[in-house]
């Protein structure tokens, strides 16, 4: 059937290569009307104007006692701000780092060593550990416990037992006077 | 020429004709909105920056006293030439209820912040009212879409708001005015429940501008075209870019199909 | 049987499952008339609009909100903070406008050139059906935004079916899941809304099947006579095709770019206010027509049985236009009906558009208001006034009664005039075949044949 002749005739090879080239320009640029049209449907899928608008926080930190924490909403997770102890900053900078799973110095992990700032997912199955209040348990190493599967990290955050493969994440963050932080 | 493409020509002609009558006829009744140019009409359309901010000025100095603008946050006015430190302390000017409560469980307020949207004069509908004689101040951010005229060709809100600002005066001798509003050329009945907003100097523009009534009307009509259509110049350089690269597109196709139907008869 | 692919690959699925011998018989060798003209462009359009609707809507449908609270809002966010959400918005918006240009355009089409008539009337009824999902589907979408327009559209559309006698209201608050339009009709009109178009598509499929049964119809009208008179799709309508969506893309752009919101209503970026209703509720211009008729008759019931009419009798069409010859073009006393029935549609939508108490005054240069109208013609009100009047010497029309004029053609045209005509018209001379048309010189006794035997076979 398909190789019956049909009302035209075969034009044989004249102009072959400019026909061609015609049919490649314009199916060429139809892929490029594609692609243009299809970058602002993917991209309305990315994070909207207002979305970005409160990717950055400021947060107080004013009223918090030492050895207390408060945890706020940044991003859609919880953010822990806590304030440490001399003795928890002492007990996070001696520690031998050579020894650690993720190894980091708590130099490394934050800006004023009085200040902890963490992002509160455990980096196991992103379970929020407890530990910010000092009437929760905290581990062993006086840090943070996470309920679901027992991860232990210590008071600069890292990880020193249990499943979680690295230590907390530490988010951008900026002191913009003495008592307001910029998250973000 | 067959009789075929003939009809068919007539046929377009009347069609046509009666597309025209659509557009051209309308009942009665209604007000004529004078038409003005703006630098934001036309293909290459856009907004000039120091127009819009002096249109802001008005705004925040004169009508964000009864009307609100939810639609709108401070983080725009970065759109209209004004540095994330100067839209902070705008912002900043208000206070605004916290999304959430203290740790004491209370609602409190604290200063604005660039996220937060326009705050309105005031916390619901009744309240508006209540103060402003039992008649509603509509929400600005979208007054200039919602006020333009019908259809293809219609006036733009912008001129609508122009005229209204400007078409406040002495009503006809025959015409009696209800207690508590006003007369007004353009609006729909002549009678408005708000007082002439701007008279000339109703501001002092930082820019030096001359404030008249006319100069003031046309900066803040402006302004409300940019909170109602804030999207409007990328629409047209996208769309530009769009038309161009879809006429060299049609090009190239009509060239193919000729090329492909060649030995066709 | 399956064709030889190159491609390996291709060729081992083929073999299992044929969707490529099925593509490539229906989109690739397809015989088609070679005949076709531009006005065939309009059904691959419609397809591409339906697709472009899908896929915006779709990723519309990732930002919005059902919820009387938030829908409005969530709209202007779209608008507002959605990147590119204006152009998508925009997009789906003008869209269904210019959905409804081409599916008309493609139904005068059909009816000029009887591509409605034997065999190919299931092919037109799945049209009709298509259309009618179109209009639920695109008075559910108009529904979202919960605009004024919106809100008090969907009210008075919802209200249409208590005019079914007994068991109306129950309906419409069935429709409504309360007792006005509120946060259930919002979610419901939503879910449906999605839910239509893909309705929609299984229904396209179906025509397109019924299509390729008989194959097109041509401008002429005569069925194709053997490989002569056919070319395959593809490439012939393929860059036909591709050239037409083109241009109109160049249409549609300068809508969504230049004049997003020229085609809506105002009214509609006001927020829903159940309380108080905007001075003109005026559907969106392709619902006019129908709308017009609707006013037309002045009983409730009628009114919207005369509306459904208007689309119910497409589906007899078929029956009605017993003329052997399809194309209008060998029909001298059918085109000058079929150019009526255009006019009348238009001037369906002008009266649709328009207050049905207003004195339509073509000839006027300045518009007169009613009152000054009646005082003119020296009587106490309108309703005393002659419906076809002068004031001022201006011939004048009152829109009602245009309407019903306009009405009453729409429907004499399938009942009246289309069997009368089957009787009663002469058919101009048809060509042989595709290949060898209209009377160009010469040929006399293949006319002659054909005209003998009008009826193709059916």
């Amino acid at each position: 059937m398909a190789d019956q002749a049909h009302a035209v005739p075969k034009d044989g090879h004249s102009g072959g290569t400019r026909r061609e080239f015609l049919y490649l320009m314009t199916a060429a640029a139809g892929a490029y009307g594609v692609a243009s049209v299809a970058w602002p449907f993917i991209s309305s899928m990315n994070p909207s104007q207002d979305v970005l608008a409160l990717s950055s926080i400021e947060v107080d930190i004013s009223s918090i006692q030492p050895g207390e924490g408060i945890t706020v909403k940044w991003r859609g997770k919880p953010l822990f701000i806590r304030r440490r102890t001399p003795e928890e900053i002492k007990a996070a900078e001696s520690v031998n780092i050579a020894q650690l799973r993720d190894p980091q110095t708590d130099k490394d992990r934050v800006q004023k060593p009085e200040w902890l700032v963490l992002i509160g997912v455990c980096t196991h199955l992103g379970c929020v550990p407890q530990g910010e209040k000092s009437s929760e348990p905290r581990g062993e190493y006086g840090g943070y416990y996470c309920p679901c599967h027992g991860s232990q990290y210590d008071t600069s955050g890292r990880i020193r037992k249990g499943p979680a493969p690295l230590n907390l994440a530490v988010p951008p963050y900026t002191f913009t006077g003495d008592t307001t932080v910029k998250v973000g | 020429m067959s009789i075929r493409s003939l009809v068919l020509k007539a046929s377009t002609v009347v069609v046509g004709a009666a597309a025209v009558l659509f557009i051209a006829a309308e009942p009665g009744g209604h007000v004529d909105i004078p038409k003005e140019d703006w630098s934001f009409q036309g293909f290459f359309g856009h907004y000039d920056r120091a127009q819009l901010k002096r249109g802001f000025q008005i705004y925040s100095e004169v009508c964000s006293g009864c009307h609100s603008m939810n639609l709108m946050s401070y983080r725009n006015l970065e759109n209209i030439g004004f540095t994330e430190d100067e839209v902070k302390d705008i912002a900043a000017k208000v206070q605004v209820q916290n999304e959430d409560p203290n740790d004491a469980g209370e609602m409190f307020e604290r200063p604005g912040k660039p996220s937060d949207h326009f705050h309105a004069p005031f916390p619901n509908e009744q309240a508006a009212r209540a103060a402003n004689n039992g008649a509603l101040p509509p929400d600005m951010s979208l007054l200039a879409k919602s006020r333009a005229g019908k259809g293809f060709g219609g006036y733009a809100g912008a001129d609508y708001i122009h005229a209204l600002l400007t078409g406040y005066g002495e009503p006809p001798a025959d015409m009696k005015i209800n207690p508590g509003m006003n007369y007004n050329k353009y609006f729909k009945g002549h009678q408005i429940a708000m007082p002439q907003p701007l008279q000339d100097d109703s501001v002092t523009y930082a820019d030096g501008t001359k404030a008249t009534l006319d100069q003031e009307s046309r900066d803040v009509a402006t302004f409300l075209t940019w909170t109602a259509e804030g999207e409007m110049e990328q629409r047209k350089k996208t769309g530009l870019k769009a038309v161009l690269f879809l006429v060299v597109f049609t090009l190239l196709a009509y060239a193919a199909k000729r090329k492909v139907w060649k030995n066709v008869h | 049987m399956s064709k030889h692919f190159k491609n390996p690959v291709v060729r081992w699925i083929d073999h299992r499952l044929p969707v490529f011998s099925y593509l490539d018989h229906e989109a690739n060798e397809y015989p088609t008339p070679k005949n076709l003209n531009y006005w065939w462009n309009f059904g691959s359009l419609a397809g591409f609009m339906l697709i472009t609707m899908i896929a915006t809507g779709i990723f519309l449908a990732m930002q919005y909100t059902p919820h009387v609270s938030m829908a409005f809002n969530s709209v202007e966010r779209i608008m507002r903070d959605v990147n590119f959400g204006w152009l998508l918005r925009y997009l789906h918006m003008n869209g269904a406008s210019m959905f409804f240009i081409v599916v008309y355009i493609h139904i005068f089409r059909g009816l000029y050139f009887g591509s409605y008539k034997a065999p190919r009337e299931l092919l037109w009824q799945l049209g009709v059906l298509i259309l009618l999902l179109m209009m639920a589907t695109a008075f559910m979408g108009y529904v979202l935004p919960w605009g004024q327009m919106s809100f008090w559209g969907a009210t008075v559309i919802t209200n249409l079916f208590s005019a079914i006698p007994l068991v109306g209201d129950k309906i419409v608050t069935l429709l409504w899941g309360g007792f006005a339009v509120d946060n259930p009709t919002l979610n419901r009109f939503f879910a449906l809304h999605y839910l239509m178009p893909f309705v929609i598509l299984a229904v396209v499929m179906l025509h397109i099947i019924a299509l390729h049964r008989f194959g097109s119809n041509n401008p002429i009208g005569i069925d194709t006579k053997g490989k002569q008179d056919t070319i395959p799709f593809h490439p012939y309508y393929t860059t036909k095709d591709i050239f037409g969506l083109g241009i109109f893309l160049i249409f549609y752009a300068f809508w969504v770019f230049y004049a997003p919101n020229a085609l809506g209503d105002p009214d509609n970026y006001i927020p829903a206010n159940p309380l108080s209703t905007p001075e003109h509720i005026v559907p969106e211009w392709y619902f006019l027509p129908f709308y017009a008729i609707l006013r037309s008759i002045p009983d409730k019931l009628m009114g919207v049985i005369a509306m459904g009419a208007s689309i119910a009798i497409l589906f007899v069409l078929p029956w009605l236009d017993r003329s052997p010859v399809r194309s209008g073009t060998f029909r001298p006393v059918f085109k000058w009906f079929f150019w009526m029935l255009v006019f009348d549609c238009a001037i369906l939508m002008f009266v649709g558009k328009n207050p049905p108490d207003w004195f339509w005054q073509p000839f006027a240069m300045h518009v007169t208001p009613a009152e000054e109208v009646v005082a003119a013609a020296g009587v106490a009100d309108a309703d005393a006034l002659w419906p076809i009047t002068f004031a001022g010497g201006t011939l004048g029309i009152k829109i009602l009664l245009l309407g019903q004029l306009a009405t009453l053609y729409y429907f004499a045209y399938f009942i009246v005039v289309l069997p009368l005509l089957s009787i009663f018209e002469t058919p101009k001379r048809l060509p042989l075949s595709i290949s060898e048309p209209v009377l160009k010189g010469g040929g006399k006794a293949a006319v002659a044949h054909a005209h003998s035997k009008p009826m193709e076979k059916a």
